[in-house]
């Protein structure tokens, strides 16, 4: 919203500086976005006057002037054809900015003789594009202000112009006069009430109006309209031009320009039909759908079902509160025009306008909200300004449609006002201020003003009586704590556990990534999502266009990224969202990790080699036993296809109870997603490693056993797809009590074993608890060991 | 007796290496050696002179037997100090590489917004990012055919056909989880909501997912002034500086009534933000007094309780604390970003040593 200060004074009778004015407009939500005062510029530029004219010696088309200044006479040279004695001009010191030139000033010679200064021209001080000669003064004194000057005898040459941010709930601020009324009530002046004048047709309307059934409900409220016949149209005035050009509107025709004009004063939109193309009456209906219509923007319109329009004999003529059409459109030719105020539901009027995409003036303020009150006076004082313009003679008002009651009454309680703003502001004040606004008090019943459609209840008047009071005077006060004493905690165990995660993954080397949350449909596909449950329904771009059912095809892309920038070995980690489905309850929250390339960059102790399976599994482990997963758990095979399907496994607590997976990522995935291998992942399913149930500082008693541990290695041949772990889980369940732990230290395959065999070769650590082993217990032990093993996976001991 | 002893401890000083040191010892005090056989003699003496050469010869034995011990170990030092002077390494040759991680820094500031707000009280709140538009919209108060809708940019859900429940939207702010909060945990309440969220902008300053952080406090006499010494505690304590300063000014908020945006005082400085001195003010968040019918959604009743709930970008407020000029970065994943921007495993902000190193 933009208005000239010149424009507010017109509702407002103030004092107050320009300073004073817009502080205030964003201290009560009435956002100052910007302040343009053409004045600013003007400040350097005094009046003076030409006493003597003269040829310059060197130069014909030179004059060398005397000019008479604040500062006494004056030398200066001038090119200006106009340049002569006598005339008053607007001087430019040395030292001065003059922005149409973008140069200072400074004394200097000019074909040898001395200029001390300028006299300016119309487009060096960027007033107009005039540049045929100096600026000559009608009046003015010598060194009076040219800004000051202009404000008397041109105002709207320095005419502040204002723009304000209006948010959604303030349509009344949407004309000027609400903004006056807002700053009256704040204190800065004196609201200037509008002139309430009636006009009388002199003969019935020749148009006449229906709303359909309908399009009463939900649609067209009141429609009333009259017809102006014999007038004249054609460019308006210079000061509504001046006005609508400051405000960034083009100046059309005096009959538009008379409806945008109450648009921006009133907040009240209006639209004039050229009578002469509408075919006999006009009828306010709902659409049935595939109507069509060209707007006054040109472009064509086609209507969907139930939009509410305004219809002649012909056809559809006007989106009602949003746009008319252009074939009944008034032009410079129209002589009898037909003038329409109409309130419009303000839902239907967003639906209509959504459907459409039409953003017009006019649906931006229907969709808020105008003051319906105002609609019948608002229809007399258009009429007055189109005859005072144009001439014409009014018929009487056709109505079809009720104004609306919008009257209703809210309590008013001092006492809450003070205990939620927390601010003192005496009950008195409050009354005041509500009723500046416009509200009338019946004891503490405050009536809400028919221009404030979004006045809704108790809370309204709060906020009304707080921003008008000022927020910046807001002292803050302290809140005590809920509690007294040493802050609980307040992490839930899952918060806890998914930072733990992520600064572990952190300590071992991986690089934090946040990538969006959605992808593109094949990436999602090929990591097992891209259904149209997780799609978007109006993506920003193809590449983000569904909810990513992993973190793997993010964290891809962001490798293939480093990796076009030359960084080839990566280890990069995500804690986020990822998606099984589109409903709200769809969302688990996973951490993530790649590791790609090798291990470190070349280096003299010869420790670089290509990442592995074993790093993915060593960091998820590491990871699991950060975040509390029991020590033992299950290795299963049969991740998903986007894994290396020899070369990958899950971490299980039983089979349907999946902890993570980890391996090498298939070839075909680093294919899909541009990445240059080896890369090898981890993935955890955070919520699925089970709390620990007791929630007890305490641990239990260590136990150290002073009896000696004993350790014995074995070696078996195996086949070779025999798993490590089915050897050392039959290896351990020998004898559980004495048996402290088994490990795999070395694995050998082929040679002198044959094909399709591997040796495994684990260390048993015995660790007795009440006698010394003696060797004949650890025979015993071991021969068991060697059955166990033998029978569950047909090892042999090796010899 | 001084000969023995002159010659035995001359030959031990010059010995040449741990065997000619043996040999030494065999021939001095060995069971055959010199000074020995010397003892052995001390029978035949007579008791007089046995009792001058008894302890003269003992201590003959004992210096002896010190003297070979001594040089045994400065031998011994020595071919240490001789291997040692063969191992030299050239140290400056580069250690072997260790991979440094880093923590994002919208994970940090989520952890130093937490640290902060639990010290207050708060607990800390989720809900889900894909969000039913009840409790994105309606619940917050802003109905269907509200401006406020179409300004926010949502993200929505694709329906299927036949399904005819509105379509499920990208969260457009962390404000739903204010009512999955309400209705959980009721009144009294205190929660922070940190998490993404979505809009459909995507140009030099937004993108199509950002993080912001929702306050909420509910209690029986709550005010706007609470909220405000709140905020200047969390902006004082988040930007680590002595003092702040902040402006509330009026605004506009379906779901908070009264709603003030607020700045805080700063300067820019090359191009650095100072928080808390200078002329300019910046606005960092929206805030205000929980609605009446957003208590009402959320099951509270709002003629009981009244409370304040405000919303920061995290984003805006890492941007703005640690000078990182441009939001798109923060998601793309550049190393060499995350490197730079990035912060220790172990820098887990807290209160007690600061929440920036």
């Amino acid at each position: 919203m933009k208005f000239t200060l010149s424009w507010l004074k017109e509702h407002l009778e103030t004092e107050a500086t320009l300073d004073e004015i817009t502080f205030a407009l964003s201290d009560m939500g009435l956002e100052v976005e910007e302040v343009v005062n053409p004045a600013e510029k003007l400040r350097d530029f005094t009046i003076a006057k030409v006493t003597h004219a003269e040829k310059h010696p060197d130069a014909d088309k030179l004059r060398v002037c005397k000019v008479l200044s604040d500062e006494g006479e004056t030398q200066i040279v001038c090119g200006a054809p106009n340049a002569r004695e006598g005339i008053t001009v607007v001087l430019a010191k040395p030292g001065s900015y003059i922005p149409g030139l973008d140069i200072t000033i400074n004394v200097g010679k000019i074909r040898g003789v001395e200029s001390f200064g300028m006299m300016a021209s119309e487009r060096e001080l960027e007033l107009s594009d005039e540049h045929t000669g100096i600026i000559e003064l009608p009046s003015g004194e010598v060194g009076q202000s040219f800004a000051d000057w202009l404000a008397e005898n041109d105002p709207a040459k320095v005419d502040p112009v204002i723009e304000i941010a209006i948010t959604p709930n303030r349509p009344d601020a949407l004309g000027v006069h609400g903004v006056a009324r807002d700053l009256a009530a704040r204190g800065l002046g004196k609201l200037k009430p509008l002139a309430v004048e009636k006009i009388e047709g002199t003969y019935p309307s020749p148009i006449n109006i229906t709303i359909d059934e309908d399009a009463q409900t939900d649609g067209c409220e009141v429609f009333a309209g009259r017809l102006i016949k014999g007038v004249k149209n054609g460019p308006s005035p210079q000061w509504l031009q001046d006005k609508l050009t400051a405000i960034g509107l083009r100046p059309i025709s005096k009959l538009v320009d008379v409806t945008n004009y109450f648009t921006y004063d009133r907040n009240r939109p209006l639209h004039v039909f050229d009578a002469d193309k509408v075919q006999g009456d006009l009828r306010v209906h709902r659409t049935k759908g595939g109507e069509t219509m060209v707007g006054l923007d040109e472009k064509d319109y086609t209507f969907a079902e139930g939009m509410v329009v305004i219809s002649d004999d012909t056809g559809v003529e006007s989106v009602g509160g949003i746009m008319g059409g252009l074939p009944t459109g008034c032009t410079e030719e129209t002589v009898n025009v037909f003038l329409e105020a109409a309130v419009w539901d303000r839902v239907q009027i967003a639906y209509t306008g959504r459907g459409l995409k039409i953003n017009s003036d006019a649906r931006y303020r229907n969709e808020r909200g105008i003051d319906p009150a105002y609609n019948m006076q608002a229809l007399d004082d258009a009429t007055q300004m189109i005859i005072d313009l144009c001439g014409g003679e009014p018929s009487e008002v056709v109505v079809a449609g009720e104004v609306p009651d919008v009257s209703r009454a809210y309590k008013l309680d001092t006492d809450r006002v003070q205990s939620l703003v927390g601010m003192d502001i005496a009950p008195e004040t409050q009354r005041a201020t509500l009723e500046a606004l416009g509200f009338t008090l019946d004891g503490d019943m405050a009536n809400v003003p028919t221009w404030r459609p979004d006045v809704m209840g108790e809370a309204d008047l709060v906020e009304e009586v707080a921003r008008i009071a000022s927020l910046t005077k807001l002292e803050g006060k302290p809140m005590p704590r809920a509690e007294v004493g040493v802050p609980k905690p307040v992490l839930t165990p899952m918060q806890k556990r998914e930072s733990i995660a992520r600064r572990t993954a952190a300590s071992l080397g991986y690089n934090e990534c946040v990538t969006y949350s959605f992808i593109d449909q094949k990436s999602a596909a090929f990591f097992g999502g891209g259904t149209d449950a997780t799609m978007l329904a109006n993506p920003i771009s193809a590449d983000m266009s569904h909810m990513r059912p992993s973190l793997l095809p993010g964290l891809l892309q962001a490798a293939a990224r480093n990796q076009a920038r030359g960084f080839m070995d990566l280890a990069l980690c995500e804690v986020g969202p990822v998606w099984h489905g589109g409903e709200p309850d769809e969302q688990e929250l996973m951490i993530t990790g790649v590791l790609i390339g090798h291990t470190g960059p070349k280096d003299v102790h010869g420790a670089r080699r290509p990442v592995d399976v074993y790093d993915a599994k060593a960091d998820a482990e590491a990871v699991l036993a950060a975040i509390g997963a029991p020590a033992k758990a299950q290795i299963l095979r049969g991740l998903n296809d986007w894994w290396h399907p020899g070369r990958s496994g899950k971490i299980c607590l039983g089979p349907k109870k999946v902890l993570a997976g980890f391996g090498e990522l298939h070839p075909k995935a680093l294919q899909e997603m541009d990445v240059k291998g080896p890369a090898v992942a981890f993935a955890i399913h955070l919520a699925n490693i089970p709390f620990p149930k007791a929630k007890s500082a305490t641990r239990p008693a260590l136990e150290i056993r002073d009896l000696q541990a004993v350790e014995r290695d074995f070696a078996f041949v195996v086949d070779a797809d025999v798993e490590a772990l089915k050897l050392v889980n039959a290896a351990a369940g020998a004898d559980k009590a004495l048996i402290e732990e088994v490990r795999v230290f070395d694995e050998f395959i082929g040679g002198s074993l044959g094909e399709g065999k591997k040796s495994l070769a684990i260390t048993v650590r015995l660790q007795p608890t009440e006698n010394t082993l003696k060797e004949k217990d650890i025979e015993a032990v071991s021969a068991k060991i060697v059955e166990k093993v033998t029978k569950a996976t047909g090892a042999t001991l090796r010899g | 007796m001084d000969d023995l002893r002159v010659k035995y401890l001359d030959a031990i000083a010059n010995a040449a290496d741990e065997a000619a040191l043996e040999d030494l010892r065999l021939q001095a005090v060995g069971k055959k050696g010199e000074v020995s056989l010397k003892m052995r003699e001390l029978g035949k003496m007579t008791p007089e002179e046995r009792q001058v050469a008894g302890p003269a010869l003992n201590a003959l034995k004992d210096e002896i037997n010190s003297a070979l011990s001594a040089k045994k170990s400065a031998l011994a030092d020595a071919a240490l100090d001789e291997r040692l002077r063969g191992e030299w390494l050239d140290v400056t040759l580069p250690s072997r590489p260790t991979r440094q991680g880093s923590i994002h820094p919208i994970s940090q500031v989520t952890d130093e917004v937490t640290a902060i707000f639990a010290d207050m009280g708060f607990s800390v709140a989720e809900g889900p990012q894909v969000e039913s538009d009840w409790y994105n919209f309606d619940a917050l108060n802003i109905p269907g055919h509200h401006p406020a809708r179409a300004e926010m940019d949502t993200f929505y859900m694709h329906r299927a056909e036949g399904d005819d429940r509105p379509p499920h939207v990208l969260r457009t702010h962390t404000s739903p989880v204010q009512i999955r909060s309400m209705e959980k945990a009721g009144a009294p309440l205190r929660v922070i909501c940190p998490g993404r969220v979505y809009r459909a902008d995507y140009d030099q300053t937004h993108t199509p997912m950002f993080h912001q952080v929702e306050g909420l406090a509910i209690d029986k006499d709550i005010s706007m002034a609470n909220l405000k010494w709140v905020l200047e505690e969390f902006v004082r304590a988040f930007f680590e500086v002595d003092h702040v300063e902040l402006r509330f000014r009026a605004s506009h908020f379906p779901f908070t009534e009264p709603s003030a945006e607020v700045d805080i005082r700063c300067s820019w400085e090359g191009g650095t933000l100072k928080v808390g001195e200078g002329d300019d003010w910046l606005e960092i968040l929206g805030s205000g007094m929980v609605h009446p019918k957003v208590l009402a959604a959320g099951g509270i009743d709002p003629d009981q309780w009244q409370g304040f709930a405000f919303g920061v970008g995290i984003d805006r407020i890492t941007m703005l604390k640690y000078g990182i000029p441009d939001l798109r970065a923060f998601f793309d994943s550049d190393l060499r970003w995350l490197r730079h921007y990035g912060f220790a495993s172990l820098d887990q902000p807290n209160l007690q040593g600061g929440l920036s190193r």
